[in-house]
């Protein structure tokens, strides 16, 4: 009997080893850029930053059996009507509010990120926020003072004061509607947006 | 004046404890001593990860415990940044300390390493005091780069991104300069091929973009591949190192199955990746990639469960370092449940639309990292001090042997507690938040002011003074073990 089959050398794992790992390498990196050009901004799964304008929604497609955002008329954020330039500016401005002020330690975003928060992947389609009429300006108070306009649902979980300034709170406003917009694959699942509740 | 005074009295009070401890450096060779400052630095961070949790899993109970003073993020950033870095330190201390023994020559460019770890630690010292102190800045580019970058597990700002790459590019060197004065093996090979991935993967996080779907799939490009793939191989390396020196396994055996570990390990754990792309905006094949590899990810950690117990059973548990080796047992089991049967549980996408972003992810953080690498980590702590002891007895029969057995069985059963009560947690969230609710806000809040919630979290905070206890334990044990013993260690026989 062979002492040692060809499926117990050193040598013949030391080459499956390369190979597999060159392998699901290369596989990962076709798959990354062809993915990262599936998800460039302006493109159908994440829409362009000028998004901000329009009426945004998330409803269920009984075809596809999963919710999806879906782009509707015009609905101004501010009202003003922003070029994809000064969308982009603003958002980006929100984007870099969201990281300097550490969101992600308490909210999660995309579902990613800390467990004592919310998740913010769809806040701008919430229905606390009332009403679209009374949303916008909740959202800025709350981002301003959030002690004194705590939305706690009870929890006495209240965010701190994280001295926003008012641009900044217009930019993470602004961040939060085009984040919403972004096709999800449908997570998360059976969320009623503020646009369901009143209808 | 004062200060003057201050700092002399603490370099006294410094001098007295070193003495104490009775730890002889003359005994360890140069790139040991070098292992064992990091170690150090590891065991202190270690601390803070766990006094940050307490914090923070205070902060769930009592909402206003430091509000506005430390609040939530930042002690969780603290919390996680902690553990993050000290399995780091742990991992470059691990590397050293094998690196001269495994390349049978001294270390080359050993002033560069000891110049590169107190640049990395006075970094590190620096990053916390920013986050405990300043914690937020402005929403521009100046917070990201001096403050902090607000995303999970590399919050660290842009200047330490580019001094820990600076540091790990001389820790490489290190390495590869040793190995190539020396001698190469497998295991060499294959620490060098994952030290470079380990290293390249981190700058994939180092730039801000504004489209989120784009930094979030660049950024669980260094999470994921750094905990779920080079850092499973690193510890592959070290577990295959030390089943050597501490049972006498045969080096032909352990190369094997290091192969065998890597081509398992990367063949499902780089794929596997598209679990975390299921919903951030990326196309849906990740569902079935994700989806796919990632259900194959706990097989590797099987293959190691039964190296680690074959290993032992057919020496029949015979060896030089019992709390090593028991730790190098919870490390087995730890990685395979932790990692690989609770990832499992809530991999795939069918599950994961409810349980993405609940407690079930963190019950699985808290099994995985402790039992994949805190366990390992404190296995190599166990060896370096008997070696810096002078290579004593720690064997059947030790001094004070309940000491090691307490902190082992503390730490265990604290962990494991922790992860059942966020489990329930997270089942809870799951049905009530994700499925009834469908994720709003008020049904975030609907669970977790459900009682079943509230309960779990109180149980998790007395699971995590367990764990506390237990590392307080096993700090004094490390610090005492050996010390006084007169035999000498046991010899094992190799194969």
């Amino acid at each position: 009997m062979n002492e040692n089959p060809l499926w117990a050398s050193e040598s013949f794992w030391k080459k499956v080893s390369v190979w597999v790992t060159a392998g699901s390498f290369l596989i990962l990196v076709v798959l990354t850029l062809d993915s990262l050009s599936q998800t460039e901004v302006g493109g159908k799964r994440v829409q362009a930053y000028s998004v901000i304008n329009k009426k945004i929604d998330y409803i269920y497609q009984a075809d596809l059996h999963k919710f999806m955002p879906v782009i509707g008329e015009t609905e101004l954020l501010f009202g003003k009507e922003f070029t994809e330039e000064e969308a982009e500016k603003l958002v980006t401005l929100g984007k870099k509010t969201t990281q300097a002020k550490n969101c992600m330690n308490c909210h999660t975003l995309l579902g990613n990120g800390a467990y004592f928060a919310p998740d913010l992947t769809k806040a701008w389609l919430d229905k606390g926020w009332l009403s679209k009429e009374l949303r916008e300006d909740l959202m800025i108070k709350f981002l301003l003072d959030p002690e004194n306009n705590a939305r706690t649902f009870g929890s006495n979980r209240k965010m701190p004061n994280l001295h926003i300034t008012p641009d900044e709170a217009k930019g993470v406003v602004a961040f939060l509607k085009w984040m919403s917009s972004i096709d999800t694959n449908g997570f998360p699942y059976n969320f009623k947006t503020i646009y369901a509740t009143e209808e | 004046m004062n200060a003057k005074k201050l700092c002399g009295v603490a370099n006294a009070k410094l001098n007295a404890f070193v003495t104490w401890t009775a730890l002889d450096r003359t005994n360890l060779s140069a790139g040991r001593t070098l292992a064992v400052n990091y170690f150090i630095v590891a065991v202190i961070l270690f601390f803070a990860q766990l006094l940050f949790g307490m914090i923070a899993a205070t902060q769930f109970i009592f909402p206003n415990f430091l509000y506005g003073w430390l609040d939530f993020s930042v002690n969780r950033m603290v919390h996680i940044n902690a553990m993050i870095v000290w399995m780091l330190y742990g991992f470059i201390g691990c590397t050293y300390w094998l690196l001269e023994d495994e390349s049978q020559t001294e270390i080359v460019g050993l002033k560069y390493g000891k110049l590169a770890f107190w640049v990395l630690t006075i970094a590190v010292a620096v990053v916390v005091l920013v986050y405990l102190f300043i914690q937020i800045g402005a929403g521009n580019d100046t917070s990201l780069w001096l403050i902090n970058e607000g995303r999970e597990y590399i919050e660290a700002p842009r200047w330490a991104d580019i001094g820990i790459v600076a540091v790990v590019l001389t820790f490489f060197y290190n390495v590869v300069a040793t190995f190539s004065k020396g001698k190469w093996s497998g295991i060499a090979g294959v620490l060098t091929l994952d030290l470079v991935a380990l290293a390249g993967l981190y700058v994939a996080g180092m730039f801000y973009m504004t489209n989120i779907t784009h930094e979030q799939f660049w950024w669980w490009w260094v999470i994921h591949l750094w905990v779920e793939a080079t850092w499973e191989v690193l510890v592959g390396v070290i577990m295959a190192w030390s089943l050597m020196k501490l049972l006498g396994v045969r080096r032909k055996i352990v190369t094997t199955w290091l192969y065998i570990e890597v081509a398992l390990m990367f063949g499902s754990g780089i794929l596997g990746l598209g679990h975390h792309y299921f919903w951030i905006g990326t196309p849906e094949y990740w569902l079935t990639i994700g989806g796919f590899f990632s259900a194959l990810e706990p097989i590797p950690l099987v293959a190691m469960v039964v190296h680690a117990m074959y290993d032992a059973g057919s020496h029949s548990f015979k060896n030089s370092n019992h709390p090593a080796v028991a730790w190098i047992i919870a490390q087995a089991f730890g990685n395979f449940f932790g990692a690989g049967v609770w990832g499992f549980m809530h991999t795939l996408p069918q599950i994961n639309l409810y349980t993405h972003g609940t407690q079930w992810s963190a019950s699985h953080g808290h099994l995985a990292f402790f039992g994949a690498y805190a366990t390992i980590n404190i296995a190599f702590f166990y060896l370096a001090i008997q070696h810096w002891r002078g290579d004593v007895w720690m064997s059947g029969g030790a001094q004070n042997a309940w000491r090691w057995k307490w902190a082992l069985g503390l730490l265990n059963v604290g962990v494991v507690g922790m992860t059942i009560a966020l489990l329930i947690a997270g089942y809870e969230q799951s049905f009530i938040e994700r499925a009834v609710e469908g994720s709003t806000w008020s049904g975030y809040f609907s669970a977790q002011n459900h009682p079943s919630f509230q309960s779990a979290m109180v149980w998790r905070w007395c699971f995590g003074l367990m764990t506390f206890a237990g590392l307080i334990l096993l700090i004094w044990d490390l610090l005492t073990i050996g010390k006084g013993e007169t035999r000498k260690m046991a010899v094992v026989d190799a194969e």
